[in-house]
């Protein structure tokens, strides 16, 4: 029971205490802005380069533009602990590590899924894009998977943040990298041999594939496959992040270097 | 007293002297190395495999200039338009605005630093793509391409000291920044020909320096546009902002010191 409330009300708490700057005026030009002219961008040198219709864009650079929250929103939530200086007073509590660890990654995981919904209704509405074949069922639960999958990635990257000096550098690498890796807004299968198979062990690339085949037509079934491997793929980071995490977090006692790096 | 009057040498100096400063300061920055040399090659090497997938191979150059060009954009959307907010946050804004030389020199020599930072992703863009996608860098008017480099690097830190200059009035000036970086690229016709976008965008890059940045670089680079016109009138855009630039900084410095709202805005 102490450790449910640890993961919802402390998740909460947590997000508020971390993220109280966050106001209309600045999460509505970074969170729905930027993805917004990021799909145009795209969709338009996609035009230009004769590649792909609006459509693998809108969906590609949508789901992607969820990793704004699950990777920037994931760091903050481990990383900012210590530049706020409660990191010591976090980690001497007594609390359930997973409870307290998974419980953070809630409110990111809430808004990957608006700022991907909205990426795709702005696509809707703005460019050649259509969800009128689409399971819309189907392409909700992909999303959720994707989104939980990448979260997942923001988990490790937080944990390293426990002990890196600049983990923001490597969030913002990591964002900038997954659109060239993950099938984004280039064919997996157009990627050279070792970069396709970079792109195949994160997350994100077989949710992508598997929401623009929901897109044309496919149905769950179809995409079971795709949608299964992006939510081990998300499992398999998670994992490796609460490892490090318990790791830096045992580290940092017994060097007495938690505040100190 | 004779000694504190400002000449034109000292101005010089001091625009000089904050130029090299900045360029100092932003080059041990990790997030200047991320935004000035990563993420531009990042975005050409997307660019590069798009072209080529797409079948147009005979683009690589065109798409190397116009990540180069979206990355100096970038230092300069966010090393300008966070300047004064950075001042203000390190509390060395009020100590610039009280000094007895004009802060629009100051800021004047910031902007061109953010700009010139930008030189990181022309540089690396190329290498890249010369190094790993084969592509020859020969251009067709070496003087010309030479000559519109620093002119570009120049419309756009004065461009900084607008952006500088106004964004002063937005509490979040960083949100802006992240906002306004994509826009540009797209309407100001780094890597989409704006032929492409609607009617009524064309225009809006017209009074936007990357626009004509990048009509001389690539009208020197690869031929067609001509690049002189756009050196020119890369020229007429940097009068142009610094006048306004220079405008709008007395007038926010004369409003923050009316309401002592300075250190709080």
């Amino acid at each position: 029971m102490t450790s449910l409330r640890i993961f919802f009300v402390g998740g909460a708490l947590s997000y508020k205490a971390l993220f109280n700057w966050i106001r209309p005026d600045i999460y509505i030009p970074t969170m729905l802005g930027s993805p917004l002219f990021q799909i145009l961008f795209f969709a338009h040198l996609g035009r230009y380069s004769g590649l792909r219709d609006d459509s693998f864009f809108v969906i590609g650079n949508a789901v992607q533009a969820c990793s704004m929250s699950c990777i920037y929103a994931m760091t903050m939530t481990i990383a900012n602990e210590r530049y706020f200086g409660t990191l010591s007073a976090l980690l001497a509590t007594p609390a359930n590590r997973a409870a307290l660890f998974l419980g953070r990654a809630l409110p990111p995981i809430a808004n990957g899924l608006v700022v991907s919904v909205f990426g795709l209704g702005a696509g809707l509405v703005l460019l050649n894009f259509s969800l009128a074949d689409a399971h819309l069922g189907a392409l909700a639960l992909t999303l959720v998977v994707t989104v939980l999958s990448c979260t997942g990635l923001g988990m490790l990257i937080g944990s390293i943040g426990l002990r890196a000096r600049d983990v923001f550098f490597a969030s913002n690498l990591v964002y900038f990298l997954m659109l060239l890796f993950c099938g984004v807004n280039i064919p997996i299968e157009s990627l050279p041999a070792w970069m396709e198979t970079v792109g195949r062990s994160v997350p994100l690339t077989h949710g992508i594939i598997a929401a623009r085949e929901i897109a044309a037509g496919a149905s769950l079934s179809q995409v079971g496959g795709l949608v299964g491997t992006e939510f081990a793929i998300g499992v398999t980071y998670a994992v490796i992040a609460f490892g490090l995490f318990r790791f830096f977090e045992l580290e940092s006692r017994r060097t007495a270097s938690l505040e100190a790096i | 007293m004779a000694a504190d009057r400002l000449t034109f040498r000292r101005a010089v100096r001091l625009v000089r002297v904050d130029w090299v400063f900045t360029m100092k300061e932003l080059s041990h920055s990790s997030f200047f190395i991320l935004v000035g040399a990563l993420q531009p090659v990042i975005f050409a090497s997307i660019a590069f495999f798009m072209f080529r997938a797409g079948q147009r191979p005979g683009t690589l150059l065109y798409a190397a200039l116009g990540a180069g060009l979206m990355g100096i954009w970038s230092s300069t959307l966010f090393g300008s338009g966070g300047m004064i907010q950075w001042e203000r946050f390190q509390g060395t804004l009020e100590p610039l605005l009280v000094a007895p030389r004009p802060y629009v020199l100051t800021v004047t020599g910031a902007g061109l630093g953010t700009s010139t930072v930008g030189l990181y992703s022309l540089s690396a863009t190329l290498i890249w793509g010369w190094l790993f996608f084969d592509i020859p860098l020969e251009v067709e008017s070496p003087l010309l391409f030479a000559l519109s480099i620093p002119v570009t690097v120049l419309g756009l830190g004065l461009l900084g000291l607008v952006l500088a200059s106004t964004f002063v009035l937005y509490r979040h000036a960083n949100a802006l920044s992240n906002l306004l970086e994509y826009p540009i690229w797209l309407i100001t016709g780094l890597l989409v020909p704006v032929s492409l976008l609607p009617g009524w965008v064309e225009p809006l890059g017209w009074i936007l320096a990357p626009t004509w940045g990048m009509r001389a670089i690539r009208g020197a680079a690869l031929g067609g546009d001509d690049p002189v016109f756009a050196i020119a009138m890369s020229l007429v855009l940097s009068v142009v902002y610094l006048f306004i630039g220079a405008h709008f900084l007395r007038y926010f410095e004369r409003l923050a010191r009316e309401r002592a709202t300075l250190a709080l805005a």
